[in-house]
């Protein structure tokens, strides 16, 4: 059997999904033994010129991680889904837009502000900001320009299988490699993971109980073997798909939500919205209002992961028409 | 300036079936002038609307979104209406994060026969949303 050809990419991402995939461990060798790989900034050193000359749909499968952020991330996803036979969005931020998503809570204004500008510890005196393009004296020069608002892989490109998770996990990965390896195809679209929600496999135990306030998980010790919503820390776990195999529940951490939302769910964070709504213990609309407001941040709790792909995509523009 | 002063804002309203659709009725034969700012949504009660309703009225072009159900403790179904009175402070953070701003969304209770308050508070809502202007959300460009 000829070998594969194997391609590995991250857009905006952090690199743990890069990781991930080392984290396959001594399977990682049964992956050389199949695939060459021809492109992973993370590990090795092909060129974006190498892919270009390939002739299209050479490239047999291509894990794609990370947000689509800026002009870079768009061009190489275009591209790779023109070589790739079989495009793969590996991760949370790939598949739902993921932490960086939550830049869709701002704009870029103010996020270079933020970074650039306003920071203390910045000594910028001369206020530079990264442009697309700038002119010096030995000629142009150009750097990928920065979008306002991040996408997921899909919003941008067809892709054919979803693998979420941050990171996602190993056993998901190498099951979903095999399949494609063995010919043994899932129907397009599919996401590798589970199709009901974290509760499904959550090992606690619920006893109904509702809660009079909410609590950060910095201010609590949470009991090992109770619901987490049930002790007044948020958990989005109600909301989010499951398939993970509880991890983070297992090791006494709240769902952050990595999983994106169910099957067929038209939005994450209102029905995480919901299910949080749901245990509030009070009738009192004044009390209600005073529980609510200790959740400093629901947009970016409820949203944690998906916000480019909710209903809405982002902050409302100003000056939009 | 003109642009804003013609401005009708488009409210769409979920109304609970026992209680404000018929109060909302009854403004209807009492012949008690409202403006027609309201598209109304008849629901079996307002523990049935999803936060997801509302975002989505917003995102295919309302200016506001009213809930009105059954006072807290004549519901229907016992209730549902507390269930919508747990959620609306919640939604209404959630809505300001994305630049919806607090006045386009109200939760209010209107019994069948307090048709002059239903119709009283879709007065207001649209007197309060008009100088607003249009939410105009969900455009945008599809990538940047």
């Amino acid at each position: 059997m000829a070998k594969l050809k194997l391609a590995v990419y991250w857009g905006a991402a952090c690199g743990g999904c890069d990781v991930s995939i080392l984290d396959l461990h001594e399977k990682i060798l049964k992956i050389g033994e199949l695939a060459d790989i021809v492109l992973w900034p993370l590990a090795a050193d092909p060129k974006y010129s190498d892919i270009e000359a390939m002739e299209d749909k050479t490239i047999d499968l291509c894990l794609f991680n990370g947000a689509v952020r800026n002009s870079e991330n768009l061009e190489i996803a275009e591209l790779l889904r023109r070589k790739s036979k079989i495009l793969v969005s590996l991760g949370s931020c790939a598949c739902f837009g993921g932490i960086p998503g939550l830049g869709n809570l701002f704009n870029k204004k103010e996020i270079f502000n933020s970074v650039y500008l306003d920071r203390e510890f910045n000594a910028n005196e001369e206020q530079i900001v990264p442009k697309a393009k700038v002119t010096v004296p030995e000629g142009e020069l150009t750097l990928p320009e920065f979008y306002n608002t991040v996408s997921s892989l899909e919003q941008v490109v067809d892709v054919d299988y979803f693998i979420p998770g941050c990171p996602p996990p190993p056993d998901l990965l190498w099951k979903a490699i095999e399949a494609i390896v063995s010919g043994n195809l899932p129907p397009k679209g599919s996401v590798i993971a589970g199709d009901k929600a974290l509760c499904h496999e959550c090992p606690r135990k619920r006893e109904g109980r509702k809660v009079k306030e909410f609590k950060r998980l910095v201010d609590v010790i949470l009991d090992e073997e109770i619901c987490i919503l049930e002790q007044g820390v948020v958990c989005n776990g109600p909301a989010t798909r499951g398939g993970c195999g509880a991890r983070c529940v297992r090791a006494n951490i709240p769902c952050r939500g990595c999983f994106g939302p169910i099957e067929d769910a038209l939005d994450q964070g209102t029905q995480l919205l919901s299910a949080i709504a749901s245990t509030i213990d009070s009738d009192n609309p004044e009390e209600i209002k005073k529980i609510t407001d200790q959740l400093a941040d629901p947009a970016g709790t409820f949203y944690r992961f998906s916000l480019p792909v909710s209903m809405l995509k982002r902050r409302k523009e100003e000056g939009e028409e | 300036m003109s642009k804003k002063k013609d401005f009708e804002p488009l409210i769409v309203g979920f109304l609970c079936n026992w209680c404000s659709y018929t109060g909302a009725d009854l403004a209807g034969t009492a012949r008690i002038k409202y403006p027609t700012s309201i598209k109304i949504v008849r629901v079996m009660c307002t523990g049935m609307v999803d936060p997801s309703y509302v975002v989505k009225a917003f995102k295919e072009g309302a200016d506001g979104v009213l809930i009105s159900g059954c006072h807290p403790g004549e519901c229907h179904y016992v209730e549902g209406n507390v269930k919508t009175m747990r959620r609306e402070p919640l939604l209404a953070n959630l809505l300001e994060q994305l630049g919806i701003e607090r006045e386009r969304f109200k939760l209010m209770w209107a019994s069948a026969s307090e048709g002059e308050k239903f119709a009283k508070a879709v007065q207001e809502m649209t007197d309060i949303l008009k100088p607003m202007g249009p939410l105009n959300l969900g455009g945008g460009k599809k990538i940047g």
